[in-house]
């Protein structure tokens, strides 16, 4: 890698990241989500902090239910509106720029759009060691709160790190 | 003495009103797992007359492959071979409290939260809805024979 490639990334990602570098480890649900939030979003995965998406990812991702990653998870036409509402309200601004940017990280544009494809998500988690994503104790990359022992609560830092192996890998740091 | 008489009625209303506002709170969701039984049960012998519920059948539900889905082609894919142990979605690999309300009390109390699974999931492994004869055996191998 050159110089001026490493140069060029390490400003791309202090650029890229600038808009949550505050919180990148704290994304509560925010307080105003609706009560159909949490029971209609949160049955199978945890509920996903709406600052996950940009709001056109999430309008897709709300937008075609009755095919969701595979299932069909169809809700009233009221309540899918209250939940769309609400996520793109809180929706992060911050993943647009990233996919068209990003070169180092082709984006994964999967139908609907996963948070887990995003290249911020692929670089906040580039140290973990890619057979850890199938092991039987995390199965999916969604499942935060394998790895993240305070993810239902928001919160993603690393000294919650929840697995031993990762915790061995945190001292070392 | 009417002072007396009045403040014994209005605590009388005033108790049978929290009373109401308490018991109504809760009621539309609070059932114990028989209650739950006895309806599936109830509207399967409308069905079928003599239809009597049986943990046996509940369990061969419980434990058959279907064909429907290639990831979760039983209800023991997540919730493992027991009912009373801790299980994980098989796709998303989310942790699942134990399905036996002897192992978590709260289960099979919430008749909305109870008909919202069976949708679900009857349709994701079996691929249609389940019959009320189906849940009544269902919840009777939950509630007796696991
Ligand atoms: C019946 C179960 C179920 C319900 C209910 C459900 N989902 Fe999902 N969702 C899934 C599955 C299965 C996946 C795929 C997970 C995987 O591959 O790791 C998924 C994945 C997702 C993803 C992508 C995660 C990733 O990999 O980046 C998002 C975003 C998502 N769901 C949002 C929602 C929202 C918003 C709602 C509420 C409207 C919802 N889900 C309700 C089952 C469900
Ligand atoms: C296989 C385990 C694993 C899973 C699953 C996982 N993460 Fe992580 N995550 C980690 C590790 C390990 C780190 C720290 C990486 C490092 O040290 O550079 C991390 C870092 C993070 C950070 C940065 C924290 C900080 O201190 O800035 C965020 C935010 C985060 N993860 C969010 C998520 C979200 C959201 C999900 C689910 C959609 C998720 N993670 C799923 C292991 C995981």
């Amino acid at each position: 890698m050159s110089i001026l490639r490493v140069t060029r990334s390490a400003l791309l990602a202090a650029v890229l990241t600038t808009p949550l570098a505050a919180s990148a480890d704290k994304m509560p649900i925010p307080a105003d989500a609706p009560a159909a939030f949490r029971a209609e979003c949160g049955d199978c995965h945890m509920a996903f902090s709406p600052a996950l998406l940009t709001a056109p990812d999430w309008r897709r991702v709300v937008g075609q239910l009755d095919q969701h990653y595979g299932d069909n998870v169809r809700i009233d036409e009221k309540t899918r509106g209250e939940i769309e509402a609400f996520l793109i309200r809180h929706a992060s601004t911050r993943n647009e720029r990233t996919w068209r940017r990003d070169r180092a990280a082709p984006p994964h544009r999967s139908d609907p759009p996963r948070l887990t494809g995003t290249p911020w998500f692929r670089r906040e988690h580039r140290e973990v060691p890619a057979s850890l994503w199938r092991d039987t104790r995390v199965v999916s990359a969604s499942n935060c709160p394998a790895c993240h022992g305070r993810a239902e609560e928001g919160s993603f830092r690393k000294r919650e790190l929840a697995l031993p192996e990762l915790q061995r890998r945190k001292e070392h740091h | 003495m009417l002072k007396t008489v009045l403040r014994a009625a209005l605590s009388t209303t005033f108790v049978t009103l929290a009373a109401a506002i308490t018991l109504a709170a809760p009621a539309a969701s609070a059932a114990t797992p028989a209650q739950l039984l006895n309806t599936y049960a109830a509207e399967a012998a409308r069905q079928t007359p003599g239809f009597q519920p049986s943990a046996q059948r509940g369990a061969e539900l419980y434990a058959r492959r279907f064909t429907a889905s290639e990831k979760m082609p039983a209800c023991a894919t997540c919730h493992t071979d027991s009912p009373l142990q801790a299980g994980r979605h098989a796709v998303t690999g989310k942790a699942i409290k134990p399905l036996a309300p002897r192992a978590e009390p709260a289960r099979f109390t919430d008749p909305a939260k109870v008909e919202k699974w069976f949708r679900r999931n009857c349709s994701e492994v079996t691929g249609r809805e389940c019959s009320a004869a189906e849940k009544a055996d269902f919840i009777r191998f939950m509630t007796e024979g696991s």
